[in-house]
């Protein structure tokens, strides 16, 4: 009898303690999950050269604007809410900026952020803003684009990237413009 | 003037049952506790944890309008969570709804609580089998050869 045998005949195999697995199972899923929850809420905004998210618009006049069939084209996506101060300031030279560039081959996007439809469509009437604007539907488009707040312009350029981001109202029209000159031109 | 006096009579005559048959028939508005019964178990995206109810920002009394709205037009509580769900998405509901990953929040804690008491009971059962006894025993003679002689050297003596 070898000593290993000897040992084996004196202790006895331990029993695989089930219990104390689970609850290591159990742990490690909590602690994934938190883990990835917080790893979501960190990541930020989708920067610039990151390819842009592919999204529906259901426009407030019941059209649907797929980004998919915008392909080539500079895309203007403009997050705003109706409750938000700051997207006022920005309002008007967007609508602007669209009139100059529209026959360019550059598309404004309105997504209305967590509002209430009658509220947004008396926004875009008091503003005259005539571009394409709709519901961001279950927030789903917002989420896909990461943003923390409104307002938030991402600028899509021909080649599906993104070409410019800004967090924050635009200051001034020739803001506006010298980020669509320099998304077309990339 | 009694003519016109007597068509008056005649008309109200014929009114007043219709106007008050709209006025019974016309529902309350809905009151504020009624509105705030459904938003209480809401949660505005912009402003996190805090309850659509308490919350003071333009946008929840926004919302806020919008159920009662919807209220005024009859719908019921379920068919209002479900517009807004559709509009802003399940992370307005305060309670998230058992299905995918959402089953994790219903089935996690019970579990760990399960399991934290398994663990518990299994320390306790095994920390009073192996504890160590508080009052000192006296010492055992078999074990100890130095005991074992003053033992026989007392038996000698006496």
């Amino acid at each position: 009898m070898t000593d290993k045998s000897a040992l084996e005949a004196v202790v006895p195999p331990r029993p695989v303690q089930w219990g104390v697995i689970l609850v290591w199972v159990l742990v490690l899923g909590l602690l994934a999950v938190v883990g990835l929850g917080l790893i979501r809420t960190q990541q930020g905004n989708i920067g610039v050269g990151a390819r842009a998210p592919d999204f529906q618009l259901t426009t407030f006049s019941g059209s649907t604007v797929d980004m998919a069939d915008l392909g080539g084209k500079v895309v203007v996506v403009n997050f705003w809410a109706s409750w938000c101060i700051p997207c006022e300031q920005e309002a008007v030279e967007l609508e602007t900026a669209h009139q100059q560039f529209k026959d360019q081959g550059v598309v404004f996007l309105g997504v209305n952020y967590v509002d209430t439809e009658s509220e947004a469509l008396a926004y875009l009437d008091r503003f005259g803003i005539t571009y394409d604007n709709g519901p961001d539907l279950g927030t789903r488009i917002s989420q896909a684009f990461r943003i923390r707040g409104v307002p938030e312009t991402y600028i899509v350029g021909r080649d599906g990237r993104l070409a410019h981001v800004k967090i924050g109202p635009y200051e001034s029209l020739s803001e506006i413009q010298t980020a669509v000159n320099a998304s077309m031109e990339e | 003037m009694q003519r016109s006096l007597k068509v008056y009579l005649v008309l109200m005559a014929i009114a007043a049952p219709v106007l008050i048959a709209s006025a019974a028939v016309q529902p309350p508005p809905p009151s504020d506790d009624e509105v705030n019964a459904i938003a209480h178990q809401l949660y505005c995206p912009v402003c996190e944890n805090v309850p659509l109810d308490v919350c003071p920002t333009q946008a929840c009394a926004q919302w806020r309008a919008t159920i009662r709205d919807k209220l005024a037009q009859g719908w019921s509580e379920a068919q209002i969570k479900d517009y807004f769900v559709e509009q802003y998405g399940e992370r307005v509901l305060a309670t998230p709804p058992a299905r995918g990953l959402n089953w994790l929040v219903y089935v996690l804690p019970p579990a760990a609580f399960l399991a934290g008491a398994f663990v518990l009971y299994r320390a306790f059962r095994s920390g009073g089998q192996n504890s160590e006894p508080l009052v000192p025993t006296a010492p055992d003679a078999d074990g100890d050869p130095y005991v074992a002689r003053l033992e026989e050297e007392l038996r000698r003596r006496s």
